[in-house]
């Protein structure tokens, strides 16, 4: 306006954007990032949404980058996750989950094709580290530990390293180059890792070492309550596993009928490779029902599809050479009390594998002082994972009856963040999360209905691995599907809508409100298919 | 006959020219519209649109109305294209002269187009616009439709849906609001006077609301496009809710939206998800008395009935089922 006007005379015509809507607000829209649900549950804190937001750019590797930030072994764990994120993805009160461990293995198997390495390591702390056990925890702990600049050995009693990825799971799930390929990553960062090297003294390393991570798993097998006639054909899960990752498939084959004895992912895997290795009938017999079966609903379902029974509600109580005598069961799922129906009947089987489940092999810790083993064939480790021996951490199978590869890496992780503080006298960061995002928070009027990626159907039973060769283009569709939740990813809906102009799109894609001229009207926090706009009180 | 259809896809918030950061704004920042105001969204989105298509060789004649009244509030004025006021009634016919000026000066590739209210275009300047179907005048013709006299107040216009309530149509008693079968669908109108182009719109779905557009622009003689927009004020309903309410005026079949060439209806825009009308009715002030125990029996089964025909006779929900 020209002050120099008299009063009630004519005003200079100007435009509108002088006139500063943003003083009728009382309601202010943020940007806000809340916790996706598959964030959330992940044991190892994948940042699901944000790497697949790199995919759905076309930008792998960035996602690569994004996953290995929490998981070091994403080709690995794409194969044998249980994962976890799926069951709780928002998509699926939509359509189906998004299919994240499918991703996660395409990316992972990107990363090995173009031989991509994981960034550079922080200058040397001088620090050194023992971790005990190569397995999927040990790995993850040295990985994590390297990171933070100390040096980092590992010590394998077995032949081969990988633990229970090696050694537990079958190579038509996981196929050994894979396992080799990701732990070379590890090596490369300048981990040490000697095979065939029993740590029979824990006590005298801690003087050669600043901390010790002991994850030793649990690769013993529990022997079950049942009479064994001599001469019967019986051998333990893991013991056949064993056999077959040190001698080669083909030193081992099974006659016409099996019988796996358990309800665990162990008892499937053993079941499926029996299948492969001459079996005609197999039989998984389980004590419960199947809706209590601990093995993973997917790889039930994937034995079933290649023929595999599963007799429900039976106990194994003598093995006489070919006859199986078995004991029938009751079984109440809400008081959990299991007792003999008295029914009884006579199974035939060539042989019996048992995999009724495994404990720890606890020589390594005993006779260490301050280490405690519980009842449960667990060693007792405090809030910080340390156990009651002065910098000797543990964790992994070895800390946990979720055993599980997945928590045995968040473990990994987190042990080495206990660690790195122990060695620099600090606390770890507690960091506070945020809320998390439910279905019910999104917008979904902009989605629309696609189904998803899924494996191709078993089509012949062989010890090769399923295959699944995807294109750019299928990684990029599938990881489309993520609603995002909780995170802006760039939809531009509030830019559209906003009556007032008010929402300005920065140079980088990013979006800002101009407080200006936002009169609060709220369309923008509707109209957010992720649920990433929150009105909050002007103060 | 069977229209071809039209659906919403995934992309189309990307592909819109709303979503670009060139966009012209032509309704600027600083107008004094309601919070939430549909209609001030979707004059801005059309006139984007319009400007996009003709690579800003536009010229704007509005009707007397809220539009009006909210973006040149003296000595402002919010718009950022040439635009012009003369009276409620006679927006067609200033369009209509500066057409015909247009063309006498040679100036052919500037289009205009005009725009007002419900109130100007199916009550006050009513007979201009059928004048100016008739004589085919080379204008696009904008109506945004909030179904009442807002801005001295929500009285009833020829355009406020059967049983809502307005200032001038208070449910007393038995009476439930506006009559159950009034209003003039000036769609169907327009499509009457045989003009090249007509389609319904929604702020809803403003990637086909630029298409059609976008269409109009390209064709010569007098268009017409009639575009929803909710009012919060008028229809009691959050100002958040804008976009959420005129979504489900279309998912609902209240709103269909189509396009008609030449005086035939050609393409529906199908609903992937038809809901029932309640859904649409109940968030509504307006619509409050047609719920709970005083409510008259059978009104809603009345506007579903209304829905109904609307999908079957614009073919909502597909080619697939309507063969």
């Amino acid at each position: 306006m020209d002050n120099n006007c008299p009063f009630a005379t004519v005003l200079s015509a100007t435009t509108s954007p002088r006139n500063k809507t943003g003083s009728w607000r009382t309601m202010c829209p943020r940007y806000i990032n809340l916790m996706p649900p598959c964030n959330a549950v992940c044991p190892t804190g994948e940042n699901v949404q944000r790497w697949l937001s790199f995919a759905r750019s076309g930008n792998f590797r960035q996602a690569w980058n994004v996953i290995v930030q929490n998981n070091p072994f994403p080709a690995i764990m794409g194969r044998i996750c249980y994962h976890t994120c799926e069951k709780v993805c928002n998509r699926s009160h939509f359509d189906e989950a998004v299919s994240i461990n499918i991703l996660e293995r395409a990316v992972g198997d990107m990363a090995i094709s173009h031989g991509w390495k994981f960034e550079n390591v922080v200058p040397a702390t001088g620090k050194k580290v023992l971790v005990v056990g190569s397995g999927p925890s040990g790995l993850a702990a040295a990985y994590f530990l390297r990171k933070f600049g100390h040096e980092v050995e590992i010590k394998e009693a077995r032949a081969l390293t990988g633990g229970m990825m090696r050694y537990g799971v079958p190579r038509f799930r996981l196929p050994g180059s894979i396992i080799d390929a990701e732990i070379r990553r590890i090596t490369d960062l300048g981990v040490k890792i000697s095979c065939n090297s029993r740590v029979s003294d824990l006590g005298s390393e801690i003087n050669k070492f600043d901390a010790i991570y002991v994850c030793i798993g649990a690769s013993k097998a529990i022997k079950p309550d049942m009479e064994v006639k001599s001469g019967s054909s019986v051998i333990d899960a893991v013991d056949l596993f064993k056999k077959l990752t040190n001698e080669q498939s083909h030193s081992v084959k099974f006659e016409k009928n099996v019988i796996v004895y358990g309800g665990g992912n162990t008892a499937i895997d053993a079941a499926r490779m029996a299948l492969r290795l001459g079996a005609e009938k197999v039989n998984i017999v389980y004590r419960k029902t199947l809706s209590s079966m601990p093995a993973h609903e997917t790889e039930i379902h994937e034995a079933l599809s290649e023929g595999i029974k599963i007799l429900c509600l039976r106990t194994i109580r003598v093995i006489d050479h070919r006859e199986v005598l078995i004991d029938k069961m009751n079984y109440d799922e809400e008081s959990g009390i299991l007792s003999k129906s008295g029914e009884e009947e006579t199974l035939i089987a060539d042989s019996v594998i048992l995999a009724v489940g495994q404990f720890m092999d606890d020589s390594v810790v005993r006779n260490i002082e301050g280490i405690v083993v519980t009842d449960g064939g667990i060693i007792e480790t405090d809030e910080y994972m340390m156990t009651g021996a002065k910098g000797i951490f543990a964790g992994g199978d070895a800390t946990s009856t979720k055993r599980t590869a997945t928590v045995a890496i968040a473990h990994g992780k987190k042990g080495a963040q206990y660690i790195d503080a122990y060695l620099n006298g600090k606390e770890v960061e507690q960091k506070s999360k945020p809320d998390v995002i439910n279905f019910k928070k999104l917008n979904t009027s902009y989605y629309f209905s696609s189904p998803r990626l899924t494996l191709p159907p078993i089509s012949s039973i062989s010890m090769e691995e399923r295959t699944i060769a995807l294109t750019g283009d299928e990684i990029v569709t599938e990881a489309s599907r993520c609603f995002s939740c909780g995170n802006c990813h760039h939809c531009n809906n509030c830019y559209v809508y906003c009556p007032e102009n008010a929402i300005q799109k920065l140079l980088d894609g990013s979006l800002k409100v101009n407080h200006d001229y936002c009169k609060g009207c709220g369309i923008c926090a509707v109209e957010c298919p992720c649920g990433a706009i929150k009105m909050m009180p002007e103060k | 006959m069977s229209y071809s259809t039209r659906k919403k896809t995934s992309t189309d918030n990307a592909n819109c020219v709303q979503s670009r950061t060139d966009r012209r704004n032509t309704l600027m920042s600083g107008h004094r519209a309601c919070q939430g105001c549909g209609e001030a969204l979707a004059a801005r989105c059309v006139l984007d649109a319009a400007y996009n298509a003709t690579n800003g060789n536009i010229v704007v004649v509005n009707a007397t109305g809220c539009l009006e009244v909210f973006s040149c509030v003296y000595p402002e004025n919010a718009w950022n294209i040439p635009w012009l006021h003369s009276l409620f009634a006679n927006a067609p016919s200033v369009a209509s002269g500066v057409a015909s000026a247009m063309r006498v000066s040679g100036k052919t590739k500037i289009r205009v187009i005009a725009q007002g209210g419900d109130g100007a275009t199916t009550d006050i300047g009513m007979g201009a616009l059928s004048g100016m179907f008739d004589r085919n005048d080379d204008v696009l013709y904008v109506c945004y439709d909030n179904q009442a006299y807002m801005n001295t107040g929500v009285q009833r216009s020829s355009s406020t849906p059967p049983l809502a309530r307005t200032a001038t149509t208070l449910p007393i008693g038995s009476y439930m609001g506006n009559d159950a079968k009034t209003g003039k669908n000036l769609p169907k109108i327009a499509i009457a006077h045989n003009i090249p182009y007509v389609a319904t719109a929604s702020i809803a779905h403003l990637f086909d609301l630029e298409q059609k557009v976008a269409t109009a622009i390209g064709i010569r003689g007098s268009r017409y496009i009639h575009v929803h927009v909710p009012c919060p004020l008028g229809w009691g309903i959050q100002p958040s809710d804008t976009i959420k309410i005129a979504r489900l005026a279309v998912d609902c079949g209240l709103f269909p939206l189509f396009e008609a060439k030449d005086g035939v209806v050609r393409t529906s825009f199908t609903i992937s998800n038809i809901v029932p009308v309640e859904e649409y009715l109940k968030p509504q002030r307006r619509f409050a008395h047609l719920f709970g125990k005083n409510a008259a029996p059978n009104v809603i089964a009345h506007m579903q009935k209304l829905a109904d025909e609307n999908i079957k006779e614009y073919q909502l929900m597909g080619e697939n089922t309507h063969g």
